[in-house]
């Protein structure tokens, strides 16, 4: 279980990358493509702590934040298309 | 430490390390269309790594054959939407306008959409 | 492909439903299984119609087969694809030649055209643009020489496909039709 520490590290430069992307883009939908990415991230985060907590009710907590995630990168796309 | 924690806990270094690649190729590609095209495939292939990775794991250490039932279904529902979150954004970039990158060769859809009638381009 | 009929809709659809209950829930107690069949039972009562429109012909043991065949494949399709952007990111001069191309594509069925779409996103280098009717437009990251270099739009349109759509064509057109 130490190498979990690793992995978060990793995960966690990712984020910054991308946290990156996200203050600088030069357009919107730059920084939309950043977020996107961010939550799938954050997906696998919420994953790694339900084995580090030991809990498998925290997976599902995972799949309902990929889901919110999902519709709302979808709704903000739709939005910026200009067809909502 | 048994074989299938250890397989476990490779998949996971493998899907963070490709979570590491999809922001490094949202920083270094020079235009929105090509930022989507590393980030979306890396970071779904990361996730797919990570989320398995963890439900190997946690069986190698000994907990219920449900982790892994559990992390496949989550895998499985990333593995459908990912994809369409990308093609959702890729068209709203180009409806909005943004200019291809200066280097890039051939434009069919341009083509296509003024193929269409021009007035239906505009009310959409 | 014609209508099915209303019993054999209803039942692929309590079927699709029971066994999505089953991932999620992940346990064999009766209880479960209980409560998850009659929940099955009344959301297929409400929505079979805009469900399916195969019915029961979409788990014919071809169709499967092809299904179960088709996951390694595009599994191995996938990792090579993430190899390829690999390379394209952390070599110093990134290599790159995106471009816009038009492809087309043989199947019919709406799933079938949503599935080709999503297993074209997740494959090298291609991520679907838009699609209408039987057009795919799609961004490429390096496109080919023989698709760059095709003179009318029909040999454009036949090298594209051959690149992009085709591998997946032969698995998915057993599938969904």
């Amino acid at each position: 279980m130490i190498g979990i520490n690793i992995y978060l590290a990793l995960i966690a430069i990712a984020t910054l990358l991308s946290t990156y992307r996200v203050f600088r883009g030069p357009t919107t939908i730059d920084r939309l493509v950043a977020v996107d990415i961010m939550t799938t991230i954050t997906t696998g985060l919420l994953v790694l702590f339900a084995l580090y907590y030991g809990r498998m009710i925290y997976i599902s907590v995972a799949l309902v934040y990929a889901l919110l995630a999902f519709g709302g990168v979808i709704a903000f796309a739709r939005y910026l298309e200009g067809g909502l | 430490m048994n074989a299938l924690s250890a397989l476990g806990e490779a998949l996971v270094l493998i899907g963070t390390f490709f979570y590491f690649l999809s922001t490094l190729g949202l920083i270094r590609m020079p235009d929105v269309y090509n930022r989507m095209q590393t980030s979306t495939k890396s970071a779904t292939l990361g996730s797919l790594g990570v989320v398995i990775g963890t439900g190997i794991w946690a069986v190698g250490n000994g907990m219920s054959w449900a982790w892994i039932v559990q992390t496949t279904a989550v895998a499985g529902f990333i593995l459908l939407t990912n994809p369409i979150s990308a093609h959702t954004l890729i068209r709203a970039a180009y409806k909005r306008g943004i200019p291809l990158w200066h280097g890039s060769v051939v434009d069919k859809y341009a083509e296509h959409l003024a193929e269409k009638s021009p007035d239906e381009e505009v009310s959409e | 492909m014609e209508e099915a009929s209303r019993a054999s809709k209803f039942a692929y659809t309590v079927i699709v439903l029971f066994g999505i209950w089953l991932l999620l829930t992940a346990s064999l107690d009766t209880q479960e299984l209980a409560t998850g069949f009659v929940i099955s039972l009344i959301v297929a009562a409400l929505t079979y119609d805009v469900f399916t429109k195969a019915g029961l012909a979409n788990l014919h043991p071809k169709r499967v087969a092809y299904a179960i065949a088709y996951l390694p494949y595009f599994l191995w399709a996938m990792i090579m694809a993430n190899l390829d952007v690999a390379y394209r990111v952390l070599h110093p001069k990134r290599p790159i030649r995106p471009g816009i191309v038009k492809c087309r594509t043989v199947l019919e069925s709406d799933t079938g055209k949503l599935s080709l779409a999503n297993s074209i996103t997740l494959t090298p280098g291609t991520i679907t643009l838009d699609v209408d009717g039987d057009s795919y437009f799609i961004h490429w990251i390096w496109v080919q020489d023989d698709v760059l270099k095709a003179k009318t739009d029909e040999e454009h349109v036949k090298n594209a496909s051959r690149y992009i759509t085709q591998p997946f064509e032969k698995f998915l057109r057993v599938i969904f039709g």
